[in-house]
């Protein structure tokens, strides 16, 4: 199993990420085991992935709407969305949208190319749970959610823009 | 000037801790160049032809004289001792290294600057009027909203990878001296018939590859729905502009592909769910921010200093620089001062460490502190009083800050070139170095009148070649440096209701050593043509259209071409 980083602790993970093969041929179904499909198979044999023993997971590619899944949240363990490269910043508004607008409150994966200066606004977006690409620590990349103390916006990790806590934090302070 | 609280002060030192520890990660070599490039240059650091290159954010052009001391600092300190003022209101280093950088921004944030955000795929410094706070015709003060924006636009969560750059200017004045039609997003303030503040909402313009006049999305955006409703034209933007090229990501080119109507369509519909959410502004955030700016205190002033009005009289030379180089303002006996960076001989927008220091005691003795970078590149003054302006012409002039040009010819912009942008197919500086020394006689250059004239070294355009009166691009042709000719743009300065405008290329291409030329008999057309003083060569041109131009550039090369070959064939 690979360490992954979930709600900011270094944890082995228990599922197992199917990705397509050559010329977006649909990975293979194991026949037990938690898995995290990718969501065009989840679109295409949703009856073979549910009725097995494990836990189904699904995950999104950075351009897929995560309006399509809205319906089936409830089924998931997870959900992970796809960084195919560092720059593609797609993913941050299919986070807000699935945490903001479709409800989802379960485990939210980012998955790809995922490294530790992006930690923090992945989290700020509504990502829990990281799975870093091959060679990154994930033990020395728990540092970055702490790279800034507060942040001016409304995000789905603080839902009052800064503006709105201002006069609050003084008073504390 | 805005006054950071101890939030704000806290998050730019983050900051630099941040890239200090990236900084240390790529020299170790645990961070490739590949995965340092986006972080590096979203804290403003290009790698560039000879050195890397720092851009240091002003926001709005807003500066104290204290940062401007600073920036001289750094400038002898880290780097040759100048610094390149740019068309975005930024300040440009040239020659810093790489390992200092983390210390140069720690430098910057002891007096509230940073480089946050001034390269990279998120939202840029956003930019404004340069007059903004003093001019007559101002409906609000675009400052106040430009320092809201840019708190909500810094280290924003959900748009720091867009799809590419973008850039928003803010305009609170009748006129628009921001460009707002050419900007990813433009603001124009306006107000409703209750008085109430809103913005017109103008999106998907811009200058680049492809310049396009942008499009009005909002009429009357009500002020408290600014915030919620740029999240919602940005995250339209964030998921489906295009990343797959990068000369086709910009927003403009999705607003055109959607088409304007369906774009706005779209915003709208995520903007059903973000409208009155929690980044709906307060009353109470708006007066905060303004409350920490710090604010002129102007004495109670007679209209027309005399003393003033006779050395007008008495000095045509004082006279000459006040007419180009002094606005009216809006409290009586003060005046907007623009120091001009465009002496003939020194790049464009550069300015010494040493003319960044005597610039400061200027704002210090006669401004109260405070100047702004304009967009054109140039330094203002803009809390003078009539009554020192004499004294202040002086003393500029002894700093080679009196050049009477703010409007004319040789005001050129020009972006830093092939002499040092590794962008760039050509040079620019040593184009408007042979155009000023051309016209290096200031009674011909005030009788041409009214004159933009922009360079930019490739098609990134950051010389707004687009929108000058007269636009001189840089393109490579089999790799030599070639420069093809715009006339009729217009960024529209100055013109109320009239948006700007795109300039048409006259035709093929020249060698360096030919612009000079054709630039004269441009002008040649132009004061043939003049129905009287007033009108400019924009005007002109837009009465005559580009033809009786391309004739008399083109013909008399051609004739040029037939006379040598002639003598050729009869030697």
């Amino acid at each position: 199993m690979t360490a992954i980083i979930r709600n900011r602790s270094v944890v082995d993970d228990p599922w197992q990420l199917l990705r397509p093969g050559d010329h977006g041929r649909q990975p293979a179904i194991p026949l037990a085991g938690d898995i995290i499909v990718p969501l065009t198979l989840w679109r295409a044999e949703r009856e073979a992935v549910s009725f097995r023993a494990g836990r189904i997971g699904v995950w999104l590619d950075s351009h897929e709407d995560p309006a399509v899944i809205a319906e089936d949240l409830r089924l998931f363990g997870v959900v992970a969305v796809n960084f195919p490269k560092f720059g593609d910043g797609r993913g941050y508004s299919i986070a807000r949208l699935l945490r903001e607008r479709y409800g989802w409150k379960g485990e939210l994966r980012a998955i790809g190319d995922v490294f530790r200066d992006q930690l923090f606004f992945l989290a700020s977006c509504g990502f829990n749970s990281f799975a870093l690409r091959d060679g990154e620590d994930p033990r020395e990349a728990l540092a970055a959610f702490g790279d800034f103390s507060d942040a001016y916006q409304s995000s789905v990790e603080r839902r009052l823009p800064l503006f709105r806590r201002r006069l609050e934090k003084f008073a504390q302070a | 000037m805005y006054r950071y609280d101890e939030i704000d002060q806290r998050l730019v030192e983050e900051r630099v801790a941040q890239f200090r520890g990236q900084t240390l990660r790529f020299l170790a070599g645990q961070l490739s160049e590949d995965d340092f490039r986006p972080l590096r240059l979203r804290n403003g650091l290009y790698i560039q032809r000879y050195a890397p290159m720092l851009r240091v954010a002003i926001p709005y052009g807003l500066l104290s004289s204290r940062q401007l001391r600073t920036l001289a600092h750094i400038a002898r300190k880290w780097d040759r001792g100048y610094g390149h003022f740019s068309t975005r209101q930024n300040l440009q280093y040239n020659w810093p290294k790489l390992e200092d950088v983390p210390d140069i921004l720690a430098e910057l944030a002891t007096v509230q600057m940073h480089a946050i955000q001034t390269s990279g795929n998120s939202v840029r410094n956003i930019t404004t009027d340069h007059f903004a706070g003093v001019a007559r015709d101002e409906l609000v003060d675009s400052f106040v909203w430009c320092e809201l924006l840019r708190q909500w636009s810094t280290f924003h969560p959900e748009f720091s990878y867009l799809p590419r750059k973008f850039k928003i200017a803010v305009n609170g004045a009748e006129a628009d001296r921001a460009a707002t039609y050419l900007h990813d997003v433009g603001l124009h303030a306006v107000r409703n018939a209750d008085g109430e503040v809103g913005f017109r909402v103008i999106v998907g313009g811009g200058m680049g590859r492809t310049p396009v006049i942008g499009h009005v999305m909002q009429e009357f955006l009500p002020w408290r729905h600014l915030l919620t409703y740029l999240e919602a034209v940005l995250r339209v933007y964030n998921r489906y502009g295009r990343r797959d090229n990068i000369h086709k990501a910009r927003i403009k080119i999705l607003v055109k592909a959607l088409t304007p109507e369906r774009f706005r369509a779209d915003a709208e519909a995520e903007w059903a769910y973000l409208k009155d959410g929690p980044s709906t502004l307060t009353g109470e955030e708006v007066r905060r921010v303004e409350e920490r700016f710090t604010r002129p205190h102007y004495e109670r002033l007679a209209g027309d200093d005399a003393g003033y009005l006779a050395r007008l009289a008495a000095e045509p030379a004082f006279a000459a620089w006040v007419k180009r180089n002094v606005q009216p303002h809006k409290m009586a006996g003060y005046a907007a001062v623009t120091l001009s960076l465009k002496k003939t001989g020194v790049p464009p927008g550069d300015a010494t460490a040493g003319q960044m220091d005597a610039v400061a005691g200027l704002a210090d003795r006669y401004s109260q502190g405070e100047l702004r970078v304009s967009h054109e590149q140039n330094l203002i003054l803009a809390d003078a009083r009539q009554s020192d302006l004499h004294a202040l012409w002086q003393e500029a002039k002894a700093l080679g800050l009196a050049t009477p040009n703010i409007g004319l010819l040789t005001n050129i912009i020009a972006c830093p070139g092939g002499d040092f942008c590794s962008l760039a197919n050509a040079k620019s500086i040593p184009v408007a170095q042979a155009i000023q020394e051309r016209f290096d006689r200031l009674d011909y250059v005030y009788d041409i009148g009214e004159l933009d004239l922009n360079i930019s070294g490739c098609m990134n355009s950051c010389g707004h070649h687009h929108v000058g009166h007269i636009g001189i691009l840089g393109v490579d042709k089999n790799g030599e440096e070639w420069y093809q000719i715009s006339i009729g743009g217009n960024q529209g300065l100055a013109r109320p209701g009239a948006p700007a405008a795109v300039g048409k290329i006259i035709g093929p291409s020249f060698a360096r050593e030919e612009i000079p030329g054709v630039i004269e008999k441009l002008i040649g057309v132009y004061l043939d043509r003049r129905e009287s003083e007033d009108e400019r060569f924009i005007d002109v041109v837009w009465r005559t259209g580009i033809e009786p131009f391309k004739e008399r550039v083109y013909d008399s090369d051609h004739q040029e071409q037939k006379r040598r070959r002639r003598s050729l064939a009869t030697a």
